[in-house]
């Protein structure tokens, strides 16, 4: 095909070998990977697409580079200690003077504190969620749900600050003493006196709670939301009151979902680190496990001591805690992430009625 | 049950009233003029400030903003171009995996790539670190904003013959703009919310004064570049970690200074999430009312 060519600058590229990039048969209608690349930068694109797949290679690289430099800084410390590192131990040392280091206590540590405040938080985020995507008056609706995200947005080292010198004091001695006193006659868990400033991962937990109940609520009501409304109508159709729905329908529905906002929310509580560390006490061999004494957490001992850690084996320690605090965290995100995905294509597919 | 889960929500909001309560009464005891313009005094002496932690905060929260605005961005021009190229899927689920990596892991990767090679601890790590903090956010909102334009705009102007740049950035970051915009509000409150990344990249420094270091580096006649690499360079304080080393120490003077700067940066990161979140009801109500 010849084109009379009009002038010189507006004359059209026609590729000599056809449309569709010239190599290999000129199909009509869908491209090729390798065709529709080379399409795009024959049009001179080529600098914006490049700039573009650079800016989200580096992306990638950042978090594969998180990733490595936590493995190459910890490499001294894995090389000493091996597994016995993470292993659980009887008798836990933290001693930096001595290079003597074990993770137990703070891997029991971050565990304990993220456990209680998801089994506190979970029950209390899923009737937040019903309330508002289910039960909430309209109007209210939208200004509520802001509130309740505005919990998310308070800074970390504020909620330490308002921890330590008015939620201690005031609730977590209280409590602490509560339970001290009454389960923890028996219990191992509510043992011992709660020490007076309130230090201890109870008040941890408690305020990983708060801050927790954010994310966890947000998701879940977006789950709640994404329920198609003819799994309701049929329920409410076969005489099924308001509230037998939302248990016996849309809570099963939705259970795979809550889940992965329950996930979620422990993600975010294993990593907190500001509030944790202000309110937790620091004590990285403490091992009897109460809830009532002061502790550590991973988090809290890189924030502690990273700065002020002298010895080459001191900081590897702390660089591994890092490494197994990223690996927590990525397998969570990862699982909870799946979870939410299962749940809408199950939605998805599951809307035909 | 309309009142058992009306309870709960009621109940999960008392945290919050309370805190924005007790911060507001105690740190208003604390603010004056020269909280704002003085550097820090020696303990016993009145009229100290944080103009360290002020002016740090404002010069890390701009290199964060500088790097990871257009990283974020230009991510997100991709994303939303090829949704589903293997890189495509890669990018979101790097974007998932950083926003959920911990603060202070990011702030060990800050030391490890910035601090240790340099020697020192500056502004320019721990800007580093904030923005790898705060580029998920703006890739997330970026993108949906993006997908959010017709898919007719973009196709007429490529139609009419636009190169795919100027497209992007000519017609589909301006109908996007708003929410944008948005996006970099709520990841810059983030960002000047957070501590954790920022106690091993910029350490503190309860004598870092800019209009000191310009003024120090005019007079021994440095250039521009020298002086901007040297306020860059520097140990830096910034308003979250003043506000944490103050909490523990058993003066009451650096209480009371650590509620007043506990005030601050709540009262601006509370606004710009109002602020963030009336633009999109704004914005919202104006395309329902077309």
């Amino acid at each position: 095909m010849e084109l009379a060519p009009t002038s010189r600058e507006s004359q059209p590229q026609v590729p000599a070998g056809g449309l569709g990039g010239g190599s290999g048969l000129p199909r009509p209608g869908r491209l090729g990977p390798g065709q529709r690349l080379r399409k795009t930068l024959r049009h001179g694109d080529l600098i914006w697409t490049l700039v573009i797949m650079a800016m989200a290679v580096l992306i990638l690289a950042t978090m594969a580079g998180i990733g490595w430099s936590m493995w190459q800084g910890s490499a001294a410390s894995r090389m000493k200690f091996g597994l016995s590192f993470i292993a659980p131990v009887t008798e836990a040392f933290w001693d930096p003077v001595n290079d003597r280091f074990t993770a137990w206590p703070l891997i029991t540590g971050t565990l304990t504190t993220a456990l209680v405040a998801i089994v506190l938080a979970t029950p209390v985020s899923v009737f937040i969620a019903i309330f508002l995507a289910e039960l909430c008056p309209n109007r209210l609706r939208a200004p509520l749900g802001f509130t309740v995200e505005m919990l998310a947005a308070v800074p970390s080292v504020v909620f330490g600050l308002w921890g330590i010198f008015v939620f201690l004091p005031t609730v977590v001695v209280p409590v602490g003493r509560l339970l001290g006193s009454t389960l923890g006659q028996f219990i191992p868990l509510f043992q011992g006196p709660i020490p007076a400033s309130g230090m201890s991962r109870l008040g941890a937990g408690l305020i990983l709670t708060i801050m927790i109940i954010p994310t966890v609520s947000a998701v879940s009501r977006d789950v709640f939301t994404a329920i198609p409304r003819t799994q309701r109508e049929a329920a409410l159709a076969l005489g099924a009151t308001r509230w037998e729905t939302i248990s016996q329908i849309l809570l099963p529905y939705g259970l795979s979902g809550i889940l992965g906002a329950v996930i979620l929310g422990l993600g975010r509580a294993l990593g907190e680190t500001m509030a944790v560390t202000m309110v937790i006490g620091n004590n990285p061999v403490e091992s009897s496990g109460s809830l009532l004494k002061p502790g550590a957490t991973m988090a809290s001992a890189i924030a502690n001591e990273f700065a002020e850690a002298v010895s080459q084996q001191h900081t590897s320690a702390l660089i591994e805690l890092g490494l197994v605090l990223f690996g927590m965290t990525l397998l969570l995100n990862i699982a909870a992430r799946f979870l939410v995905w299962r749940v809408s294509r199950r939605f998805a597919t599951g809307a035909q009625s | 049950m309309i009142g058992l889960t009306a309870f709960f929500t009621v109940f999960a909001l008392i945290p919050l009233v309370w805190i924005i309560l007790y911060v507001t009464k105690q740190g208003l005891a604390g603010l004056n003029v020269s909280f704002f313009t003085r550097l820090p005094a020696a303990l016993g002496q009145l009229n100290g400030g944080v103009l360290n932690a002020i002016e740090g905060t404002i010069l890390v929260t701009l290199v964060a903003i500088l790097i990871s605005v257009p990283v974020g961005m230009l991510a997100a021009f991709y994303a939303a171009r090829s949704p589903n190229t293997p890189l495509g899927i890669a990018v979101r689920f790097g974007t998932d995996v950083l926003s959920g990596v911990p603060s202070i892991v990011i702030g060990l990767f800050g030391y490890a790539l910035i601090v240790k090679p340099q020697g020192h601890y500056s502004a320019l790590a721990g800007g580093v670190a904030i923005s790898i903090i705060m580029v998920p956010t703006i890739i997330r909102t970026s993108e949906e904003m993006l997908k959010l334009v017709p898919g007719t705009l973009r196709e007429a102007s490529l139609g009419l013959g636009a190169p795919e740049w100027k497209t992007a950035l000519q017609i589909m970051l301006p109908a996007a703009i708003s929410g944008v915009i948005t996006g970099i509000i709520l990841a810059i409150a983030r960002g000047v919310g957070e501590t954790a990344p920022l106690l091993f990249t910029v350490l503190g420094n309860d004598r870092f004064e800019i209009g000191q270091i310009v003024r120090s580096g005019v007079q021994g006649r440095q250039s521009v570049g020298q002086i901007g690499s040297g306020v860059l360079s520097q140990p830096t304080d910034t308003l979250t970690l003043l506000m944490y080393r103050y909490s523990q120490q058993p003066y009451p003077e650096r209480v009371q200074q650590a509620w007043t700067m506990a005030f601050v940066v709540m009262l601006f990161v509370l606004l710009a999430n109002v602020t963030a979140r009336l633009v999109v009801y704004w914005q919202q109500r104006r395309m329902g009312k077309l």
